[in-house]
């Protein structure tokens, strides 16, 4: 049977991208956030899962005002990298797993949470920034140089809504979270999946209160979301804009990929064993925030 | 947080009534009402995702305007490239940078230039630990003060540190 290994949650601003695929990792001002990211591409060489089920939003790349999706998971065999305005990143197109996305879509809709079924979706730095981070730049991270490679694993993307209201509730994410661990241990295949959760931490990108950043918050939030995640799913939406600014928003993702370790399950399980913790301001206007919980065995 | 606002029925938007997050100062909620009054400026916006469509639109900016169902403000506020006017029209941030992106600019550029500040003072407030939260949770708080409080996270922490030196 498949099972979930591990949950990764991760910031994934658009400049670390750029930093990245300009090559400009070691400048000063780079070099402390990808430090902080350097036991973590440890960790992915060791701990590569079969599948990673990557929880991010679509900055209105892939999703104009024309649909809206609350929730959408995509079943494609690929997903190109999108050109969001700058041109595409030079990173390479992510590989899916149609099968395993197929069963999640079945079995969670089937739970009550009406997902939308996505087979064209060009993935924008939502997705592509945390798999950076984690995995390092595919080719060797030759700037410019790796559209040819191949990510080290199959992706199943799931996009969320935070960019316009209403947007979900944190409850609702924590309890969507519950039902796409299910659905991925009733998979009858041997699989180790990772569900990511990605985004945040403080930032504001607008208005004259833009550039707001909050530790206190944020640090509050991380405690939390390992400690006690049922009370971290009971923020409500203007919490997270007046204390974490306008983008804030995006941690509401954290807490699906937190609803799919084996603690919040319907049996119970031991409290995640936190492998590594991160924080870093700032990344371009953002608060990198970055945890990697384990299933403790 | 208070018991009350976790009972409220929604944290998010209604077309009536006052919105929970009214009172957050200088930030514009991108909800079903902007929404509505910024289709066109956003779809506008997100046609600069193709090459083609950026060259055409900088070729001549006002004809590929006129080619949308946009209000004359809309368009005058983006040939005067003017974020917080195209945000209070109904424009959306993530939208927008297409047109940011258009220009070669940053998204710290266009953050930047919604503060008042200058884009050398607006980096080195984000290099300084970014905007505190003190003073800027509330509009009583900006109407008291008479604005924005752009103070950065780490001064009182560089200070205590001069102080120690």
């Amino acid at each position: 049977m498949a099972r979930v290994t591990a949950s990764v949650y991760t910031s994934h601003v658009p400049a670390i991208g750029v930093a990245l695929d300009l090559g400009k990792t070691d400048e000063d001002y780079w070099q402390p956030l990808f430090a902080g990211y350097q036991p973590s591409k440890q960790w992915m060489a060791d701990n590569t899962p079969d599948v990673i089920f990557l929880v991010y939003n679509d900055h209105a790349t892939a999703f104009s005002l024309d649909v809206i999706p609350t929730f959408a998971i995509g079943t494609a065999a690929a997903f190109r990298v999108a050109d969001e305005g700058w041109g595409p990143r030079p990173v390479p197109d992510v590989i899916g797993h149609p099968v395993l996305a197929a069963h999640i879509a079945q079995e969670v809709i089937m739970q009550d949470f009406d997902l939308t079924v996505v087979n064209k979706l060009p993935v924008d730095h939502g997705l592509t920034v945390p798999l950076s981070l984690m995995f390092g730049q595919p080719g060797g991270g030759r700037p410019g140089g790796g559209r040819d490679a191949a990510w080290p694993c199959p992706v199943i993307p799931f996009a969320v809504n935070v960019v316009q209201y209403p947007v979900p509730s944190g409850r609702r994410c924590l309890a969507l979270g519950r039902a796409i661990r299910r659905a991925i241990e009733s998979y009858p295949e041997d699989l180790d999946v990772q569900v990511w959760g990605t985004g945040g931490m403080s930032h504001q990108l607008q208005g004259p209160r833009a550039g707001l950043i909050n530790p206190e918050f944020d640090n509050a939030f991380l405690d939390s979301l390992i400690a006690d995640p049922e009370a971290t799913a009971e923020i409500p939406h203007v919490d997270y804009i007046r204390e974490a600014g306008s983008e804030g928003i995006e941690l509401v993702m954290w807490l699906i990929a937190r609803g799919a370790m084996s603690d919040m399950s319907d049996q119970g399980g031991p409290t995640p064993t936190v492998r590594h913790r991160f924080y870093h301001v700032p990344a371009s206007n953002t608060a990198v925030g970055h945890l990697i919980l384990e299933e403790t065995v | 947080m208070a018991a009350e606002q976790r009972a409220a029925p929604s944290t998010t938007t209604t077309a009536q009534g006052a919105k929970p997050y009214d009172d957050v100062p200088g930030t514009t909620i991108f909800d079903t009402d902007q929404a509505r009054k910024g289709y066109w400026l956003n779809q506008f916006a997100a046609s600069l995702m193709s090459a083609a469509n950026r060259t055409r639109f900088l070729a001549d900016e006002r004809a590929y305007l006129d080619e949308w169902e946009m209000t004359e403000e809309q368009k005058q506020a983006v040939l005067d490239r003017d974020l917080n006017r195209m945000i209070a029209l109904g424009g959306n941030i993530y939208f927008l940078a297409r047109i940011g992106a258009t220009d070669g600019r940053s998204f710290q550029q266009m953050a930047g230039s919604m503060t008042g500040m200058s884009e050398e003072d607006y980096r080195a407030m984000m290099v300084a630990g970014g905007r505190t939260p003190q003073g800027n949770r509330y509009r009583s708080e900006w109407e008291a003060s008479g604005g924005p409080n752009s103070t950065p996270n780490d001064q009182g922490a560089a200070q205590a540190e001069g102080q120690k030196g």
